[in-house]
């Protein structure tokens, strides 16, 4: 298979909540550095995990599909899945899909970093 | 094809920005789903006016059932798997099922129709919307009351200098109904299927491999609050549909007199 063509920087977002910069394509191929991002993010109490696709530079539909399944996880450990810097045609993709039904989508990382902390 | 959509509402400064690279891939947003036209001997009473759904809006357990074959030897690369696989989608199905394909082809946001059977013998119609498709993959979502809500992901791609064609599937039952037939007999039809489709795709180009099914449960909760999915039950409305035939034949009738 392809090398995946992404990157993702794990980072604290106060006590509550981690924040993954995505980073390039979101394809088939970026499971491992994903789940990997995940693990990374959820170490100790955190009990939201907020994705940051400002840099998100392509998606296809075995993307979409694992967040489906990165949600089913995160649910399964009681924890929140937030999203910001969509732009608008991945909003539109969100649409579309329905994942907008579970995933919370902000415009900025400020509003995301609230919501994840105030519940 | 599909109507509507929120690009209209975009802002000033994302109209002027350059078309994402994966732009003219996917549908667009349709609130529900339009078929542009009904091939004869398709039945359009379970997709017009439905809303499209994925794997988050169904009811039962969530699984991810990857179907895999090998095209070894085959001089063949994934473009030209997934350029077949599109144009011949309906040749690769098993008998019994019938894909009528749009006018447009397998292009996102056409809609299509489905003539099929569920465990029992039970006919049904219904449908699917191509939600993705690009040079080496496409994508089918599934309409309300379809047996399953989510999406189908067909592509092709090299794995040790052999390119390898793969449909995966993820689902759930979407109504409590579907999700019983699904474990009397319906996964089984399902897994049989597309065992039949990718072994068909796989002698299209003169290959005999055996295909790999491999088959997890993402999410074994059942979704109870999905539970009044079952009103739009494709079973259910193709079987009253073909015990009505007769009143409406006699309704046609009595307005030509």
């Amino acid at each position: 298979m392809p090398e995946a063509q992404i990157k993702m920087n794990v980072r604290e977002a106060g006590h509550n909540a981690s924040i993954i910069d995505v980073q390039g394509e979101l394809t088939a191929f970026a499971e491992d550095v994903l789940m990997d991002a995940y693990n990374q993010a959820t170490d100790g109490q955190v009990r939201a995990i907020i994705l940051n696709f400002e840099g998100l530079e392509y998606m296809n539909s075995s993307g979409i599909g694992l967040l489906v399944t990165l949600l089913i996880r995160i649910n399964r450990e009681k924890q929140r899945l937030l999203t910001y810097g969509l732009s608008d045609h991945y909003k539109s993709i969100f649409q579309i899909t329905r994942l907008d039904d579970a995933i919370a989508i902000h415009d900025t990382e400020e509003e995301a970093v609230r919501a994840a902390n105030s519940a | 094809m599909t109507e509507q959509t929120p690009q209209d509402e975009m802002s000033e400064e994302e109209k002027h920005k350059p078309e994402p690279r994966d732009g003219a891939y996917w549908a667009r947003y349709a609130e529900t789903l339009k078929v542009a036209g009904v091939a004869e001997g398709a039945t359009n009473i379970n997709v017009e006016g439905r809303r499209a759904v994925g794997p988050l809006q169904g009811f039962g357990k969530m699984w991810q059932k990857t179907y895999r074959v090998s095209l070894k030897d085959a001089d063949v690369t994934p473009v030209e798997v997934i350029k077949t696989w599109k144009e011949n989608y309906r040749d690769f199905w098993p008998e019994g099922n019938l894909f009528y394909a749009p006018l447009a082809g397998i292009t996102p946001g056409e809609v299509a129709l489905i003539s099929g059977s569920l465990p029992g013998g039970v006919k049904l119609s219904t449908g699917v919307m191509v939600l993705y498709a690009d040079d080496e993959s496409f994508s089918l979502m599934t309409p309300e009351g379809h047996p399953f809500s989510g999406w189908i992901t067909f592509s092709s791609f090299e794995e040790e200098g052999t390119t390898v064609a793969q449909a995966q599937v993820l689902m759930r039952a979407n109504d409590p109904l579907y999700e019983i037939g699904l474990r009397m007999g319906g996964h089984k039809m399902e897994n049989e299927m597309w065992r039949k489709t990718l072994e068909n795709l796989a002698a299209h180009f003169g290959v005999n491999e055996p295909v790999e099914m491999n088959l997890v449960c993402v999410d074994p909760k059942l979704q109870w609050s999905h539970y009044r999915n079952i009103w739009q039950n494709a079973g259910i409305r193709s079987a009253l549909y073909t015990i009505t035939a007769p009143l409406r034949w006699r309704r046609n009738r009595a307005r030509q007199d």
